[in-house]
């Protein structure tokens, strides 16, 4: 007796079909350098609340051991990874700051309730569309970028590309994908009730994107 | 394409009982160019109500006999955008596999909306002779879309010095007509000239114009049962009008 | 017919609705504008549009080599694959995977698919409970109503609709209209649901058969909550939506949320490609894909309404389509609405039951004009009018060919083309509607409803011709 799979794919050969080829295949190519390729992906940030901010390479540490104990993000949850050690190592004291090292199942209360803050690496950023590349993994879980009601992401700026083409190409997607690969382009959004748009639906409400130079 | 010595003129089955003066004042245009208009008098119909009801058979029946009324290799011209899609596009489609295919193509690659012949053609000056007037343009989605029409009509208007257009809201948006829509479904039909009528009232114009006489007898007809409302006119009717001095 | 009726009934209640009318009307006016802010150069649009086109085109010609590709590169990742004809067996094969797993509870991403296939009646009357997280569908979910349009389910409900609804299931929150309160709630209400569900189903955008990935977008982060908290993810498509590689992703995920929803992206882009992987901390441990047919290999076969598959569901057609408009989606009382749903659902259900939504549509043609994958809506639209009438227009293998044929309107149009097709009987009907003009009617049905009825002239144009000595040939 044949399968649906067998029936499905018997159907769908019953006509055999030229293949044709996709011409002209339109990469944008604007030819930014870092500083334009900053300031795009900030404007586009930008326009959907996404908070940026400038900073050099060694200040980061500072600026959330500054901002966090004002904003009352104090319980901060982190990946165990260099940045995640890095920061944990030098939080001001009203900062408590948790590795996601342990598994959902005994976690789920705490990552729920119990977390003002997720802060993520990335793996790039996305000039055109203002977006974020996360490929969560051990160290940095998928959840951590989901749950706290505010991310915070790290950006190295030169590690922004002009487009998701030319990320896919440069960093060559094809030759494996993670369990999961995201693009973040801001905050959770909804214009569901009246067309009318509200922020912080069901994933975070708000997104700091810190830009490393 | 460079002037042509001679044309057909299709005057379309609706203009022909109902608003003859249009499909006159059409051919009388052209004329007044230097083309000679040729008028086959065993022009009907080209079959679109009947294919856009789903009966092809009966649609190529019909189209085939007009077909037959423009044997030489000329121009034809339609003062009707969605009589000029159907022979443009949809008479290729319903002749796709018959013997007369290939000139059905030959014609259908040299029908032209009659606005658009006027100014991508004809290249048309106009000198206007008439009086201030105010005029809103609806234009119809076969001309639109199928005849890619849309911008003649608004260059010939844009060419009368005492016509002042106005733009009516969600101009592009579809009046309701339809063919045998406005009577297989005529309470969304109503309610859509409804929208279209209102929109064409609150830009203030006197003259309402289309390329196409089925808006104009949806449009107009609304108008007419509505009462205070603008007059509605065939762009070829009105183009004659405000350009032909009086003998 | 009384599909005829049954459709007329919808209609004119959609029609009595002005609220409901105006709020549309204001809605869908902004959408149209927001897409075209978007697309600033028409004649990029266009080659962005073929593009999109292409790459769709060229993965449903070499579709069944694609799903192969995709079934064998998901399964190497931990990906299980099954395959359903028919809606029975798709909510069959779910059921079956909830319940070894003793799943109780789901939550639910968006998927028209699911709608299609009935899928929450399925699973509740078996005693599973279903929730829907995107705010659209929970809305709608809560009034037992379902979707009004393919992006936007709960487009037909305003603020106070909402807010009397929440108040209604939720009484313990305190009544407001105010769009950022609602949310809020709907964010606290949903949050543990998303903890604590037994599996999360989702749909899919594009699943990629060169990595076997399942690529998902949205703006709330329900759909990341419901695919990565809950063990189990079961994912749910039409088996139309394969794309061949990962460099087919960027043209169709720019184009998409553009013309859908006037973004240039949407928050989130959302790229699954195995369960969760050993040292792993979060996702599920168990990731599903069901392929559904569904009468779309059948629609495959057809050289006339291939194009069909072509849709990447962006919604939109229905927003520029001057009847959705007017009437709303549940007019048309099928799944999916407007100008996909008329080319749809005939061909998914059969001509006998939904032949006639083919009947409320110009064929204006502004549908086709926006399309990011250039579907000739209006075309097929007339094709399945032939159908209707006709079982010797195509081989296509929709069923119901003919069954809308009426013997009377036939014999109408056979006369019409016999007059019109005859210089001399077409000269006769001309000199009586123009001889006996006086007697044309004043009332004639709904036209006359709404207009005046049209009066023969005098002289037709043929008389004016003849008479201004115009050339016959």
């Amino acid at each position: 007796m044949s399968s649906a799979r067998d029936n499905i794919l018997k159907r769908l050969r019953s006509k055999p079909r030229d293949t044709g080829e996709v011409q002209d295949r339109l990469v944008p190519d604007h030819g930014w350098n870092q500083q334009e390729k900053i300031e795009h992906l900030s404007h586009q940030m930008q326009a959907v609340r996404t908070e940026v901010q400038r900073l050099g390479e060694s200040q980061w540490i500072d600026w959330l051991n500054s901002e966090l104990p004002k904003r009352k993000l104090n319980r901060v949850l982190t990946g165990h990874t260099n940045e995640g050690q890095a920061f944990k190592d030098r939080a001001e004291t009203s900062l408590d700051v948790q590795y996601y090292a342990q598994n959902i199942e005994s976690f789920k209360t705490g990552l729920f309730n119990k977390i003002d803050v997720g802060i993520t690496t990335t793996r790039g950023g996305i000039a055109d569309t203002g977006s974020l590349i996360l490929w969560p993994d051990e160290h940095e879980p998928r959840l951590l970028s989901l749950v706290p009601p505010v991310h915070i992401a790290l950006l190295k700026a030169n590690e922004i590309y002009e487009s998701l083409a030319q990320a896919i190409e440069i960093q060559e997607w094809e030759q494996g994908m993670p369990s999961n690969a995201l693009l973040v382009s801001g905050p959770s959004k909804t214009a569901d009730i009246q067309q009318t748009l509200a922020y912080g639906i069901h994933g975070p409400k708000e997104l700091i994107v810190l830009i490393l130079e | 394409m460079s002037k042509p010595q001679d044309i057909y003129f299709f005057g379309t089955c609706l203009i022909d009982l109902l608003y003859p003066k249009a499909g006159l004042a059409g051919m009388q245009l052209i004329q007044r160019e230097g083309v000679n208009v040729i008028y086959p008098q065993n022009q009907a119909c080209c079959g679109q109500p009947a294919f856009n009801s789903g009966y092809r058979e009966q649609a190529r029946d019909v189209a085939r006999a007009l077909f037959n009324c423009f044997p030489k290799d000329i121009p034809l011209v339609v003062p009707s955008g969605s009589c000029a899609g159907m022979i443009k596009l949809h008479w290729p489609e319903l002749f796709k596999n018959k013997p007369e295919e290939t000139a059905v193509k030959r014609l259908a690659d040299q029908t032209y909306e009659l606005t658009q012949f006027l100014t991508d053609v004809l290249d048309i000056k106009l000198e206007d002779l008439g009086q201030p007037v105010k005029v809103a343009i609806h234009t119809s989605c076969a001309a639109r879309r199928e005849m890619q029409a849309a911008e003649p009509i608004e260059k010939l208007v844009d060419q009368l010095n005492h016509v002042e257009k106005l733009e009516p809201h969600n101009k592009e948006e579809c009046c309701g007509f339809g063919g045998t829509f406005a009577v297989k479904q005529a309470d969304i039909s109503g309610a859509m000239v409804e929208d279209k009528t209102r929109y064409l009232k609150d830009t203030g114009a006197e003259l309402v114009l289309s390329q196409d006489c089925g808006c104009l007898m949806n449009i107009g007809g609304a108008f007419e049962k509505q009462g205070n409302s603008p007059a509605t006119k065939h762009i070829a009717e009105f183009l004659w009008e405000r350009t032909h001095a009086a003998d | 017919m009384q599909q005829t009726e049954v459709f007329s009934q919808r209609i004119n209640k959609a029609l009595a609705n002005h609220q409901a009318r105006l709020s549309l009307r204001d809605t869908m006016d902004r959408l149209k504008l927001k897409r075209l802010q978007q697309f600033p150069d028409k004649q990029h649009l266009d080659e962005l549009r073929h593009q999109a086109k292409s790459i769709r085109q060229k993965a449903l010609n070499h579709l069944p080599d694609l799903l192969e590709q995709l079934e064998k590169k998901l399964t190497e990742n931990g990906i299980k694959v099954h395959w359903a004809e028919a809606p029975e067996q798709a909510n069959s094969i779910i059921h079956e995977i909830l319940n070894k797993a003793g799943a109780k509870s789901v939550v639910k991403g968006k998927s028209m698919v699911s709608e299609e296939i009935d899928m929450n009646a399925y699973l509740e009357q078996r005693g599973i409970e279903v929730i829907e997280s995107d705010l659209g569908e929970f809305i709608i979910q809560l009034a037992h109503e379902p979707p009004s349009h393919i992006i936007m389910p709960a487009i037909h409900k305003n603020a106070r609709d909402v807010a009397k609804l929440f108040h209604q299931h939720f009484p313990e929150l305190a009544y407001t209209e105010d769009v950022n309160e609602l949310t809020l709630s709907a964010r606290k209400i949903l949050r543990d649901r998303f903890a604590n569900a037994d599996a999360g189903i989702s749909g899919v955008n594009f699943a990629v058969a060169e990595t076997g990935t399942l690529c998902l977008v949205e703006n709330e982060g329900n759909g990341r909550l419901s695919t990565t908290t809950p063990d189990i993810h079961i994912a749910i498509t039409g088996i139309e939506k394969v794309i061949e590689k990962l460099e087919d992703l960027p043209p169709l995920l720019n184009i998409l949320p553009k013309t859908a929803t006037g973004q240039p992206v949407t928050t989130y882009v959302n790229m699954i490609s195995s369960p969760r992987k050993a040292h792993e901390k979060d996702g599920p441990r168990q990731v599903h894909l069901v392929l559904l047919d569904n009468t779309r290999s059948d629609i495959h076969s057809s050289e006339d309404f291939i194009d069909t598959l072509r849709c990447i569901r962006c919604g939109s057609c229905i927003n520029h389509c001057p009847v959705y408009v007017q009437v709303g989606g549940h007019a048309y009382g099928s799944t999916y609405p407007g100008p996909i749903g008329t080319v749809l659902e005939p061909q998914r259900i059969g001509l006998q039951q939904m032949g006639n939504l083919t009947s409320a549509c110009t064929l204006c043609g502004a549908c086709a004009e926006v399309c990011p994958v250039q579907i000739p809506l209006p075309s097929l639209i007339n094709q399945l009018r032939a159908e209707s009438i006709s079982t010797q227009f195509s081989d296509s293998r929709i069923s119901g060919k003919g069954s809308l044929r009426k013997r009377s309107e036939a014999l109408a149009w056979k006369l019409w083309s016999v007059t019109y097709a005859q210089p001399w009987l077409y000269g006769i009907f001309r000199w009586t509607a123009t001889r006996l003009r006086f007697l044309a009617p004043s009332r004639l049905g709904g036209w006359t409803k709404y207009r005046t009825s049209p009066k023969p002239a005098a002289k037709t144009l043929h008389e004016l011709a003849r008479q201004q000595g115009f050339d016959n040939e």
